[in-house]
């Protein structure tokens, strides 16, 4: 590693400093340090600590990416410190200087130090989050398949730092939502075979106004995890399983919205937008609308329809009949529905397991391919 | 150039006037569009929620028919959705030949096979990488001077990072503000700008949703903004359609009109805000129309 014969150079940090206890409004404090480029963000808080200020407020142990205990923001993007190295730091920094703050969506005890207590650990309680199994026990260990154990090894990368809690989206309207991290531990247990009480514990996170509905796929938290653990991907795996296979047809209106959608495309190859509303509330058919939770949300809405027909922003033919692809591709799209949807078991796909094929690693998805061609 | 258009579905359903500015634009940039009307919706993530297979071999469909469109250069699409979402179903499709015979096989039935490796650009990275920043400010007849638009991305096309392609080379989290710029305009960067419309649980949880919309055009008011510009459909639904609920929810006076990304280009490349569909919007874009009659007046 040729990084590590780096001479040490200055870096200017800038925390935000803060002390509940103190009465005083929160600020910021520089301090400038000196250790070599690839040494964290950690050390680099560590020796302001030392030489310059023992107040400064950080937790943290392991200093090696595995205990979870420095999450915070960096530059406003949350992270590990010890995981996150100065030179990058710096590079990422809108003015040269790392700005360091404590982790959002949670009260702040003392400077970098957050209330892990009063939210984090809270929502992974409210999860269950043990195996359930009170049935006879084997003589030996239990037996499972051993793909189903790996299919959970994601989750169980998580290292309850907190950074996808601090950057949830959906947290920061509605502080009750379960939140990524509880999430992505709920479908530890809900993929693991040996627990008993899956179809419960889908019910409870489905009729939760505050559980996997609340979700709003932001990739917030796919984003902010230092373990690739992908906790939005679980939460979409745990309304698959509460929607698809266990049919629960939740008062959130999550898993009528999912069929709706489902419908729609397979009905008219395209959204049928008006259609939306009265079936997520009312039930997945034409005559949801008919329904009285469906009236009432159609009620409400209806001021906003009224003026976006008056504006024309849609034509009154489509918020009625909706619009559909050409009738030999809706019979396309429908075979395809049909083929996939009547194999004996549902495939997925997990690249965090599967890994990629070796030449694929070459070409990052998305980026214009040297041919210039759409081919 | 010539592009296999990908228009998505609510640019033809409750916001037309983002297909219309659409139509309107691509002349003047050049662009040749060659509809993809035998395509189907994206999913919006929500198929493949129900089935991960469904929603990629549907889009394996997608991407197979623009494959077939003869001197394509790219797919091109006007919907931050359909780019994460479609962009979600191609990195599973690219990374194993295995999974792509597969869903190959369920395509053969129609004679389509989607080869790996489709370029599937969103109209922003296709102004900003295709025709360039430089080509596009010589093309500018009525700069955006002394407009001052609030970028608003959308979530699918800003995250995550990696499946986007975003890196140094390619700032793709920050085109708008380079668009923007471009254009003549002046940026109002806010709290907002990458966060969550909260359209996709509008119907779970309507006031979470509209708390999101509204707390993120609060934002852009205290930030002095006249308009934002989104390159997502889905994202104008909740901003400015449901903006007069959303209003209610937060408790406070909103009125910020919202413009699609093909309206704002329009706008610099002197089309009249009424042929760009600027009258169709919900929150009447007053500052935007008395902005462009005010440079006619100063020109003239």
């Amino acid at each position: 590693m040729a990084e590590t014969h780096k001479p040490p150079e200055r870096f200017t940090l800038r925390m935000r400093r803060y002390d509940p206890e103190s009465g005083e409004a929160p600020y910021w404090d520089e301090h400038t340090i000196e250790l070599e480029p690839h040494r964290s963000v950690l050390e680099g808080i560590l020796q302001a600590k030392a030489k310059f200020d023992g107040s400064i407020g950080i937790r943290c142990s392991c200093r090696a990416a595995i205990c979870g205990s420095c999450g915070v923001r960096i530059n406003g993007e949350p992270g590990l410190a010890c995981h996150t190295h100065l030179d990058h730091a710096r590079a990422s920094s809108k003015d040269g200087v790392i700005e360091v703050e404590p982790m959002g969506n949670m009260p702040v005890i003392k400077d970098m130090i957050v209330d892990m207590d009063a939210v984090h650990w809270k929502k992974v309680q409210r999860v269950t989050p043990w195996l359930i199994n009170e049935g006879p026990q084997p003589e030996r260990e239990h037996l499972v398949p051993r793909e189903s154990m790996v299919d959970i090894t994601q989750t169980m990368a998580c290292i309850q730092c907190g950074a996808c809690v601090s950057d949830c989206l959906a947290m920061e309207v509605d502080p009750g939502f379960i939140g990524p991290a509880a999430l992505a531990k709920a479908y530890r247990f809900v993929g693991d075979p040996r627990d008993e009480e899956q179809r419960e514990r889908l019910l409870d996170l489905s009729e939760d106004p505050q559980g996997i509905y609340d979700c709003t796929h932001c990739f917030k938290c796919v984003e902010a995890c230092p373990k690739d653990v992908n906790p939005m991907g679980q939460i979409m795996r745990l309304r698959r399983i509460a929607g698809a296979d266990q049919h629960i047809n939740d008062q959130n209106n999550g898993h009528r919205h999912e069929e709706t959608v489902v419908t729609l495309i397979k009905d008219y190859g395209l959204l049928h937008e008006a259609e939306m509303i009265p079936r997520s509330y009312g039930g997945n058919s034409w005559f949801g609308k008919f329904h009285p939770a469906a009236g009432k949300e159609l009620l409400s809405s209806l001021p906003v329809a009224i003026r976006g027909i008056a504006k024309r922003k849609m034509s009154i033919k489509i918020a009625i009949f909706g619009h559909k692809i050409p009738k030999q591709d809706l019979n396309a799209v429908k075979r395809i529905y049909e083929k996939v949807e009547s194999k004996p078991e549902r495939y997925e796909l997990n690249l965090y397991v599967s890994g990629v094929d070796e030449d694929a690693e070459q070409t990052p998805v998305g980026v214009g391919s040297e041919e210039g061609s759409a081919k | 150039m010539k592009v296999a258009y990908w228009p998505g579905c609510v640019s033809r359903g409750f916001t037309p006037e983002l297909h219309g500015s659409m139509a309107k634009v691509a002349p003047l940039l050049d662009i040749e569009l060659v509809q993809l009307d035998r395509a189907s919706c994206c999913g919006a993530g929500v198929i493949a929620e129900h089935n991960q297979e469904l929603a990629d071999t549907l889009n394996a469909r997608t991407f197979a028919l623009a494959q077939q469109v003869d001197g394509a250069e790219l797919m091109m699409n006007i919907c931050s959705t359909c780019q994460g979402a479609q962009g979600e179903c191609q990195e599973r499709l690219d990374s194993s030949a295995e999974y792509r015979a597969q869903v190959n096989s369920t395509l053969a039935d129609e004679g389509l096979s989607y080869e790996k490796g489709l370029t599937n650009k969103n109209f922003l990275w296709l102004l900003v990488e295709e025709i360039g920043l430089e080509k596009l400010s010589g093309m500018v007849k009525r700069p955006l001077t002394n407009l001052k638009v609030g970028p608003f991305y959308g979530c699918y096309i800003v995250r995550p990072r990696d499946r986007l392609g975003i890196d140094e080379e390619h700032p793709r989290d920050h085109y708008l503000e380079q668009l923007i710029e471009t254009l003549g305009g002046t940026v109002i960067e806010y709290a907002g700008m990458r966060k969550c419309c909260g359209f996709p649980i509008i119907t779970m949880n309507k006031e979470a949703s509209l708390k999101q919309a509204g707390r993120h055009l609060g934002d852009a008011v205290d930030a002095d903004a006249d308009c934002l510009v989104t390159p997502c459909p889905l994202c104008h639904l909740n901003l400015d359609m449901q903006q007069p609920l959303a209003e209610k929810v937060v408790g406070r006076e909103l009125n910020m009109p919202v413009l699609h990304l093909p309206q704002l280009v329009g706008l610099a490349l002197g089309l009249e805000p009424k042929e760009l569909g600027l009258s169709r919007h919900v929150v009447k874009p007053t500052s935007v129309i008395d902005w462009s009659t005010s440079v006619v007046g100063a020109a003239a």
